[in-house]
């Protein structure tokens, strides 16, 4: 069905984890699973039907563009795994 | 009866009566956390210091003549409501050292009140669970019994009021999470209309689905809470202009004629007849104040949980992706270049079921079958609504069990995620359609495990939802049942 090893892999590529080979055929057999679960909705006849994104038919509300928080850079900083000269730190990415 | 054991309100008589101050009501508090969490694992973090800084901070107010309802009451706050200077871990190691730079706004107006937070409570990871195993910080017991599960997402929040650990506690809904575990730890929870409290500061799993709300033991507590979590806040974009309304105000409002609607696919195969019976009997007792129960037919609930499963694992696998390992969240040791950066750290940070989730979101999301996918849910949504629609032309209120069965065993569901989601098979079309529940105790099982009411309203109608419970629970005993616990030489 859907979910084979490859798919696994690929779909963990696009989110970004990093799934160590012994899992994939685990965590295929579980995706499988749930892809089974909601296989139902195929049959259901939608024609016509508007998709709901949302409970509220709300409009974008807006409000005045002005200053709200204090500046948290100090705080924000300080939750940064690895930082220097105010600035995040990450891997080279430019050779 | 002893201080766990009593209302907001009671408790509020005793600090205005001075029988006790709000610093004696927070120790007593704290020495029965200290003694009963490291048998429930309820709590993540306990705010001691903090605690009896705004307890003391509260005595003064009161000494001064203030009288707020909720001066100087305690309560504990589930883990995923920010919280400036206490950490925020959401349950998962990737925030295990967070601390947010501010309150979440549903904290900063129940602090503003002069309530006393006793610490942060434990919850599935990211919310993404119905028996609180998905923590990292390990699982709740439920206080009934502890090798049962307390449910979840919002486990910690039950198991801790019903625990008598604090009077009320806050919660988050986005399938089942407040209800749920409020029916299965035997106290009262209120899933608000979308929109009443705000998002602001409260970690996204789903945003379309997630609505905090209160737990408490009683109807009455969790008005007196709500009136205070729902106001609207122009910090979050989905915070309705008409979001705060006076709860109490209606709850003692007679049953007589009020239309209650007994769906028929709440009582089909699957539901455990003891729950069954009790909620029956819960029926029968509205029934016998003066309301009108009718059958009804709500066709496209079956399909709730498989909708449910597409659209809220999309949203997830969105919102998690802010969870990168370079500003805030854990950072694997094990890394060469940025890729990997992002993609140990996400692997290492998220817990076995976050990442299933967050699979299945970018799976449905990703070229191809998107229209398959969550195009269709998104549909099935609309058609879920228009029978919440259709149904509240005919009833005022939606009477059901709130889950199929009592407190399963801790571990049993582990082996299998789809056995686990079946768990919030009554109350995730609540969340699709955006509309206001309650779950409140009905009854208890042969076993002395607690059973759980779910009531259902249409939008805004969150008032009315509380006056059922709170009538209810006038002239019932389940409510006031407390689990045996052994607290030692305390």
């Amino acid at each position: 069905m859907a979910f084979d090893q490859d798919t696994v892999r690929r779909t963990a590529h696009l989110a970004r984890l990093a799934l160590p080979p012994e899992e994939v055929p685990a965590v295929a057999q579980q995706l499988e699973r749930i892809m089974g679960l909601v296989e139902d909705l195929r049959a259901i006849d939608t024609t016509d039907v508007v998709p709901m994104a949302h409970p509220l038919d709300l409009d974008q509300p807006l409000r005045p563009d002005v200053p709200t928080h204090q500046d948290s850079r100090a705080h924000l900083m300080a939750s940064a795994p690895a930082a220097e000269h105010g600035l995040f730190l990450v891997p080279k990415v430019i050779e | 009866m002893e201080l766990h054991d009593l209302s907001l309100r009671q408790l509020r008589d005793g600090l205005h009566k001075r029988d006790f101050s709000a610093v004696e009501l927070t120790q007593t508090l704290l020495k029965r956390i200290h003694i009963l969490n490291p048998q429930l694992n309820a709590f993540v973090t306990i705010t001691e210091n903090e605690a009896l800084a705004a307890a003391a901070k509260a005595d003064d107010r009161l000494a001064a003549g203030e009288n707020g309802l909720l001066l100087g009451l305690p309560l504990a706050h589930k883990d995923i409501f920010c919280t400036a200077d206490v950490r925020t871990t959401c349950g998962s190691k990737m925030l295990e050292h967070f601390v947010a730079p501010y309150d979440a706004t549903v904290v900063a107006r129940l602090a503003a009140e002069g309530m006393v937070t006793l610490g942060k409570l434990n919850m599935d990871e990211f919310a993404m669970g119905s028996s609180n195993e998905t923590s990292h910080f390990g699982p709740v017991c439920n206080p009934w019994d502890r090798s049962m599960v307390p449910g979840g997402s919002s486990g910690g929040s039950a198991a801790a009021v019903a625990a008598g650990l604090v009077p009320v506690a806050t919660g988050t809904d986005t399938g089942g999470s407040i209800r749920q575990p409020a029916a299965l730890c035997g106290i009262t929870g209120v899933k608000p209309t979308y929109g009443r409290v705000s998002r602001f500061g409260m970690i996204a799993f789903a945003s379309s689905l997630d609505q905090g709300g209160p737990m408490a033991r009683s109807a009455e507590d969790c008005a007196l809470l709500l009136n205070v979590m729902a106001a609207h806040d122009p910090r979050d974009s989905t915070s309705h202009p008409a979001a705060a309304s006076d709860f109490l105000r209606g709850l003692d409002r007679p049953l007589q004629g009020l239309r209650v609607g007994v769906p028929e696919e709440f009582f089909g195969e699957g539901l455990d007849p003891e729950v069954a019976a009790a909620v029956q009997a819960g029926i029968a007792e509205l029934e016998r104040q003066g309301a009108v129960i009718q059958s009804i037919r709500l066709p496209n609930n079956p399909h709730a949980v498989s909708t449910y499963y597409v659209l809220a694992p999309a949203e997830a696998s969105s919102n998690l992706s802010r969870f990168d390992g370079v500003r805030y969240t854990h950072r694997s040791a094990h890394i060469e270049d940025l890729t990997d950066l992002y993609k140990q750290s996400r692997y290492e940070g998220f817990g076995a079921e976050v990442r299933r989730r967050i699979l299945v979101g970018t799976y449905v999301l990703s070229a191809g079958y998107y229209d398959a996918y969550y195009r269709k849910a998104q549909q099935v949504r609309s058609l879920i609504r228009e029978d919440f629609r259709r149904a509240f032309a005919e009833v005022d209120v939606i009477v059901g069990p709130t889950t199929p069965g009592p407190a399963f065993p801790l571990g049993a569901k582990n082996d299998d995620p789809v056995a686990m989601y079946l768990a919030d098979i009554y109350t995730i079309a609540v969340n699709l359609a955006g509309i206001p529940a309650v779950s409140l105790p009905c009854g208890l099982t042969q076993s002395g495990l607690p059973i759980g009411m779910q009531l259902m309203g249409d939008y805004f109608a969150d008032d009315l939802l509380l006056n059922v419970a709170h009538r209810y629970q006038q002239e019932t005993e389940w409510h006031l049942k407390r689990p045996q616990l052994a607290v030692g030489e305390a």
